[in-house]
């Protein structure tokens, strides 16, 4: 299924590419506002139409892929960083008092509803960007503790990594040169889908509010604008969502793309 | 299997006391004292001392810890300081929404994905399943608040078949009840019933390979009829697993939905507690979804421990 990769990989490059341009070059000042020109819908001046301000909807769009980029990378590089580590020791442990505490703090965190604790933390650290990526971060760390223990377990279980026990290696020593390396694929894997499930987290945190404040432009907010316009103007709630839709749309088939390219045992299985 | 539940029963009052530790000091640290808030910038400081003291806020936190979760022992939630009604009955009320909104939304979920993950596993690697497949890459894709927009957009402004938000309320009827449910219904269940079906596909795409599945073509079952005899069924566990977990997401993740369709659901209440610092809601609120996710969790492996002796060695 190589066909996923690539389309995949074309559609978060394109977005990618839509927000590092943007740090040099917008069509149309993404402040500015234009009360006369409001609510045009898409044209050759204004590709993807004005809202309710006259303001150019592709400068935003692409200054918006911007914020989600930025939200959702740090929120995953927040779950990674503390939940592999968590997860490393968890496995090495196995079955030990600090195994049953990562494991049981885990389910924790799993039982909180996570849209109910990402408004809180929004609500009592402020509404703003940092705090939204504090809020999908924690949710993430439980998630890559998850799947790097499960894989490490299995990992200690063979004969390479007795080796390196007979031969007077450190637990923590096998689990980062060792074990680590062998369960980096799957990571990768992973945080291309926590990467997608945090730029659809982002959009609903700034939907309602508590994401990005403005005058940074954020797709989320774009929709929340277009709520009481949509019947005037519906490409002001089109656009936001077919981008946030299309990014989302192509992470989750690079995973899935990634993870038949790196795993070739499943690639039999599920064909 | 009586050792196992009493296993599971303990690690679940743990989780809920260390939950409810969590919740509460988390709360109370939160910037903003609800009486001042309630009184207003102007406030002279004795006015706020005497509400403090009438909203119980001058007790120290850990006696406040202990009677919010006694009371709650008794069913007792404590009275909420913006309405000054008790907060089990706007719970209550507001469930009278939520509730109903998050089994319709499942069972449209359900509804939706199982011929779909079932026909898809049967015709793997053709056409059909493709469709189905790409269908759900779309559907997981889909954020549900924007697709409530392009709902409202379609069904509610340009066809005018359904409101465009608010609640009739029960007291108009049964029907009335449900035709203002179902927008945000099909809303929720979209993203749902997307996961759901490649659940259910991939789970009977691993039954279809066991060696019981050969049996039961060997002694002349058709394709279809070792599919629903005996695929179906044994896939169920993991798709009831997913399930459970579902329903208590619908719960509390309609909190968007809700806002899209100005619902008074659970979402709604917490969402305003929130912002008016009405912290005892949000504290009693909170807690209550956090029981509902463990209590499901913990009914779920005690099912599977019942069905399946090997899972009572785990854990």
């Amino acid at each position: 299924m190589k066909r996923n990769l690539i389309l995949g990989g074309l559609l978060s490059s394109l977005v990618v590419l839509a927000a590092l341009i943007s740090f040099v070059w917008t069509p149309y000042d993404v402040a500015a506002m234009d009360i006369p020109a409001k609510l045009r819908p898409p044209s050759m001046t204004h590709w993807f139409g004005t809202d309710h301000f006259g303001r150019d909807m592709f400068s935003m769009i692409m200054v918006g892929a911007r914020t989600s980029i930025a939200v959702a990378l740090v929120a995953v590089g927040i779950g990674m960083a503390l939940g592999i580590p968590l997860g490393l020791m968890a496995a090495a442990r196995k079955d030990s008092w600090l195994d049953e505490l990562i494991m049981r703090g885990n389910d924790l965190v799993f039982a909180f509803p996570s849209l109910v604790i990402a408004i809180l933390i929004t609500a009592i650290l402020g509404p703003g960007a940092v705090n939204a990526i504090i809020a999908i971060g924690i949710f993430n760390i439980p998630v890559f503790a998850r799947i790097t223990r499960g894989a490490a377990l299995s990992l200690w279980e063979r004969e390479f990594i007795m080796a390196a026990r007979v031969a007077g290696k450190s637990q923590a020593r096998i689990s980062f040169e060792h074990i680590l390396p062998n369960v980096l694929n799957l990571l990768i894997v992973q945080g291309t889908i926590q990467f997608s499930l945090g730029i659809l987290a982002e959009a609903g945190l700034s939907y309602v509010g508590l994401g990005a404040q403005p005058p940074v432009p954020s797709w989320g907010r774009m929709l929340a604008d277009a709520q009481t316009m949509v019947s005037l103007a519906p490409h002001m709630a089109l656009i936001p969502g077919l981008a946030i839709v299309l990014t989302v749309l192509g992470l989750n088939l690079l995973g899935d793309g990634l993870r038949d390219l790196l795993d070739p045992k499943l690639r039999v299985r599920r064909s | 299997m009586l050792r196992y539940s009493l296993k599971r029963l303990i690690s679940l009052v743990l989780s809920l006391a260390v939950a409810s530790l969590v919740i509460f000091f988390v709360i109370e640290i939160a910037p903003g004292d609800p009486a001042s808030f309630m009184l207003g910038l102007n406030a002279q400081p004795d006015t706020v001392a005497a509400l403090r003291s009438e909203l119980g806020l001058d007790v120290p936190k850990i006696e406040r810890y202990l009677s919010w979760v006694g009371g709650m022992l008794h069913g007792d939630f404590g009275t909420s300081y913006t309405y000054r009604t008790p907060v089990a009955q706007m719970v209550a009320d507001r469930l009278w929404v939520s509730l109903p909104l998050a089994l319709y939304a499942l069972g449209l979920s359900t509804l939706i994905a199982f011929p779909a993950g079932i026909y898809a596993a049967a015709r793997r690697g053709k056409p059909g399943d493709m469709a189905v497949m790409g269908a759900t890459q779309l559907g997981v894709a889909i954020p549900n608040f924007w697709f409530a927009m392009m709902l409202v957009l379609v069904f509610a402004i340009n066809l005018r078949w359904f409101g465009a938000g608010g609640f009739a309320g029960w007291d108009k009827g049964f029907w009335a009840g449900i035709h203002s449910l179902t927008l945000p219904a099909i809303a929720l269940a979209l993203p749902q019933a997307a996961i759901l079906a490649r659940v259910m596909r991939s789970a009977l795409l691993d039954i279809l390979g066991e060696d019981f599945m050969r049996t039961a073509r060997a002694k002349g079952l058709s394709r279809r009829q070792a599919l629903w005899r005996h695929a179906v069924r044994n896939a169920m566990i993991p798709v009831l697993t997913i399930i459970g977990l579902q329903f208590s997401f619908l719960l509390a993740g309609a909190i968007i939905i809700e806002q899209v369709f100005y619902l008074p659901g659970l979402g709604r209440l917490v969402f305003q507690a929130i912002s008016a610092r009405d912290l005892i809601v949000v504290e009693s609120v909170v807690m209550l979804l956090v029981f509902a996710v463990i209590a499901v969790n913990f009914l779920v492996d005690l099912a599977y421990a019942a069905v399946d002796p090997r899972l009572r060695q785990r854990t």
